[in-house]
C-alpha cells in the first residue's frame, strides 16, 4: 500500500491540515489589513465566508441536481 | 499594404501552416507544427501600433490588421497556446485535428487584430469552421456533438452579421471601436459576442461539445472561442453593465453543473464558463484595473485550463477512461500528470504563488474599489466554489480517492514537455508577474503580495478544502449528467418538431382524402354535362343545331328591335 493511503498517515495529514487552518486564522493579526466594506473586518472572515460558501452551493447543487440529473445515457436514448 | 507594414500576417501564417500541414508526414509534420506557431508568435510582436492592410471592399474600407496593446495581449496568448498545444498533439494521429486547431488559432488571431467589423466577422466565422473540424476528428461520437456545436455558431453568426449590418446602416461605420448597448444592433452584436463567451442561455454548447473532441482536440478548444469572445467584449462593450449580472450567473453556473459532474472533462468545460464568467464581470465593472484584470485573467486562464486539459488527456490517452466513477489512484503511477494537473488546479483556484493569483484578484479589487459589495461577496465565495469545483474535486477524483487499481504509465515525452512548460508559466506568472502586467492594455499599479491578501486568499481557499473533505459524502460521484437549456433544442425542439411533422403528415392525408372526394364529387357533376354523354359534349344532330340557331338569331332580332 502506498504511504499515503495508509489510514495512520491520513491521520497524520488531517492534524498537520488543521493546524494549518488554525495558522491561517492566527496570521490575520500579524498582517496590516483594509477592509472595504465592514463584513470584511470580522474576525477570520474569509475563513467562515468560504466554508459556509462551499456548504451553500453543495446543499443548492444536489437540490438542483434532484430535478435535473438523468442517467448519463439520458441523450443516446432520446 | 506598403511594404513597411508587416512582413506577414501571425493570423494567416498560422492558417497557412494549417493548410500546409495537414499534407506532410512523419518528421516535417513535427517541425511545422512547432515552427509554425513560433514564427507566428514572433511576428505577432513585428505589428507595431496602428492600422495595416486597409483593403477596398464596395464603399467601404476594411482595416485588416490593427495593432495595439490589447490585440497584441490575445494574439500573444492565441500563439502561444498554438505552440504549446501543437507540441501536447505531436502524437496525434488524426490528420485533421491539428491542421484544423492550427486554423482556428490563426482565425482567432486574425479575429483580434481585425480593426473593422467585417473583416472581424470573417474571421469569427472562420474560427466555428475550425473548431467544428477539431470537434469532428474526435472520431465516430464526436459527430452528432459538432454539428449542435456548428448551428449554435452559425446561430450566433447571423445574429452578429444583423447587428454588424445595422450598426453599419445607421451610419455607425466599419470600425470595431467601442458602442454602448443603446440600440437593437448594438443589442444584436452584444448577443452575437456572448453567445460565443457561453453566456446564458447559451452555455451548454460548451460542456456538450468540447469533451466530445480527442484527448489533445480539447486542449486547443478550450482556449480560442470563449476568449474570443473576453477580447471583443473588452473591445466592443467595456463597462456595460448588464455584464456584471450575467457574468455572475456563468461563476455560478459553472460551479453547480462542475460539482454535478462526472466526466472529468466536462467538468473543466463548465469551469472554463465558470472562468469566463470572472472575465465578463470584469468587463461589466469597466475601470482601467477591472479590464486589465480581465485581460490578464484570459491570459493566466488560458495556460492553466490548457494544462487542465492536458493532465485529463493524458489520463484519457493512457487509459481510454473520462468519467470519475471509473477513475482514482493514478498518482501512484502517473507521477508527473499528477504533478501537473495539480498545479493546473491550485492556479485556477488562486493560490498564492500562481498565476491565478495575481490576475484574477485584480477583478475582485477593482470591484472592492468601486464599492461594489455584493459583486465583490459574489466573487468571493465564488472564489472558494472555484476550488471547491475545479481545485479540488478534478485531482481528487481522477488521481486519488479510491483506487481505481489502473496503473497507467506517465505519457509520451512531447505531452510530459508540453505539461512541464506550461506548469512553468502557472508558477512563473505567480511569482514575477511583471512581465504580463507590463504588456496588458492599461498601466498597471496593482500589488498581489500584500499580507492581508495573502492571508485572506489562503483562509478562503483552505476553508473551502477543510468543506470538500467533511462534506465528501455529498460528492461523491454517480452516473449521471444534469439537464441544461439545451434539452430545449435537443429533445423539446426535435419533439415538437416531430409531433409536428407527424401532424401535418396525418393532416396533409386527410386532407388530400377530403379533396380526392371533393374532387370526385365535382368530377361527377362535370363528367355528366361534359361526358361522352353528357349533354354540353354529345355529338348533336345537324336538325338540332339548325333549330337551336334559328332560335338564337330570332331572339337576336327581337332584342334588337325591342328598345326602338
Amino acid at each position: 500500500m502506498h504511504w499515503l493511503v495508509r489510514p495512520e498517515n491520513i491521520r497524520k495529514l488531517w492534524i498537520g491540515f488543521i493546524a494549518i487552518l488554525v495558522l491561517t486564522v492566527l496570521a490575520e493579526f500579524f498582517v496590516e489589513s483594509h477592509p472595504h466594506f465592514g463584513i470584511d473586518a470580522l474576525p477570520a472572515f474569509n475563513a467562515w465566508f468560504g466554508f459556509i460558501g462551499c456548504v451553500i452551493l453543495v446543499f443548492g447543487s444536489k437540490l438542483l441536481g434532484m430535478w435535473l440529473k438523468r442517467p448519463d445515457d439520458y441523450y443516446d436514448k432520446q | 499594404m506598403t511594404s513597411s507594414d508587416m512582413m506577414l500576417h501571425p493570423g494567416l501564417l498560422l492558417i497557412a501552416g494549417g493548410i500546409l500541414l495537414a499534407f506532410v508526414r512523419g518528421s516535417a509534420r513535427s517541425a511545422l507544427a512547432v515552427l509554425v506557431p513560433a514564427i507566428a508568435l514572433f511576428f505577432v510582436w513585428q505589428v507595431g501600433d496602428g492600422i495595416f492592410g486597409r483593403v477596398g471592399f464596395l464603399d467601404y474600407q476594411l482595416e485588416f490588421v490593427r495593432g495595439d496593446r490589447l490585440a497584441r495581449v490575445f494574439a500573444t496568448i492565441f500563439t502561444l497556446m498554438a505552440l504549446v498545444g501543437g507540441v501536447f498533439a505531436l502524437k496525434q494521429e488524426s490528420r485533421i485535428e491539428v491542421p484544423a486547431a492550427f486554423v482556428y488559432a490563426g482565425s482567432a488571431v486574425g479575429a483580434v487584430f481585425a480593426g473593422d467589423l467585417v473583416t472581424l466577422f470573417l474571421f469569427w466565422e472562420l474560427m466555428a469552421v475550425g473548431s467544428t473540424l477539431v470537434i469532428w476528428a474526435g472520431g465516430a461520437s464526436a459527430r452528432a456533438a459538432s454539428m449542435r456545436y456548428l448551428m449554435v455558431h452559425l446561430f450566433g453568426g447571423v445574429i452578429l452579421m444583423a447587428g454588424i449590418t445595422g450598426h453599419v446602416a445607421s451610419g455607425g461605420g466599419l470600425a470595431f471601436e467601442a458602442m454602448k448597448a443603446d440600440s437593437l444592433s448594438h443589442w444584436l452584436i452584444l448577443i452575437g459576442f456572448l453567445i460565443n463567451a457561453g453566456a446564458p442561455p447559451f452555455s451548454a454548447w460548451l460542456p456538450d461539445a468540447y469533451p466530445e473532441a480527442s484527448w489533445s482536440g480539447t486542449v486547443f478548444l478550450s482556449a480560442f472561442t470563449t476568449k474570443t469572445a473576453v477580447y471583443v467584449l473588452l473591445r466592443g462593450f467595456p463597462g456595460t453593465e448588464i455584464l456584471i449580472p450575467i457574468g455572475l450567473y456563468m461563476v455560478f453556473y459553472g460551479i453547480v453543473y462542475a460539482i454535478l459532474e462526472n466526466d472529468m472533462r466536462r467538468i473543466l468545460a463548465y469551469s472554463i464558463i465558470n472562468q469566463v464568467g470572472f472575465m465578463v464581470t470584469g468587463i461589466g465593472i469597466g475601470t482601467e484595473m477591472a479590464l486589465n484584470g480581465a485581460a490578464a485573467h484570459a491570459f493566466a486562464h488560458i495556460i492553466y485550463k490548457a494544462l487542465l486539459l492536458m493532465s485529463a488527456g493524458a489520463v484519457l490517452y493512457r487509459t481510454g477512461k473520462r468519467k470519475c466513477t471509473d477513475l482514482g489512484g493514478l498518482f501512484q503511477s502517473m507521477p508527473l500528470t499528477t504533478i501537473c494537473g495539480t498545479i493546473g488546479a491550485l492556479a485556477i483556484s488562486a493560490f498564492p504563488l500562481t498565476s491565478g493569483f495575481t490576475t484574477k484578484s485584480m477583478i475582485s479589487q477593482s470591484a472592492a474599489n468601486e464599492h461594489m459589495m455584493f459583486v465583490w461577496l459574489l466573487l468571493a465565495a465564488a472564489s472558494a466554489g472555484v476550488f471547491l469545483h475545479a481545485g479540488i474535486k478534478f485531482p481528487w477524483f481522477v488521481f486519488f480517492q479510491k483506487d481505481s487499481g489502473m496503473r497507467p504509465k506517465d505519457p509520451p515525452a512531447s505531452m510530459g514537455w508540453a505539461m512541464i512548460v506550461f506548469s512553468a508559466f502557472c508558477i512563473g506568472l505567480g511569482c514575477y508577474p511583471d512581465p504580463l502586467y507590463a504588456i496588458l492594455p492599461y498601466p498597471v499599479d496593482y500589488h498581489p503580495y500584500t499580507g492581508a491578501h495573502v492571508v485572506s486568499q489562503l483562509q478562503l481557499l483552505l476553508f473551502s478544502g477543510l468543506a470538500f473533505f467533511l462534506l465528501l459524502n455529498y460528492l461523491k460521484r454517480t452516473l449521471t449528467i444534469t439537464l441544461d437549456l439545451d434539452w430545449f433544442y435537443r429533445v423539446l425542439g426535435p419533439g415538437v418538431a416531430l409531433g409536428l411533422a407527424e401532424g401535418v403528415a396525418s393532416g396533409l392525408a386527410a386532407f388530400g382524402r377530403g379533396a380526392v372526394d371533393v374532387f370526385g364529387s365535382i368530377r361527377t357533376v362535370i363528367f355528366r354535362h361534359y361526358g361522352p354523354s353528357g349533354v354540353l359534349a354529345r355529338t348533336w344532330l345537324s336538325g338540332q343545331m339548325v333549330l337551336w340557331v334559328a332560335i338564337l338569331l330570332l331572339m337576336y332580332l327581337v332584342l334588337f328591335y325591342v328598345p326602338d
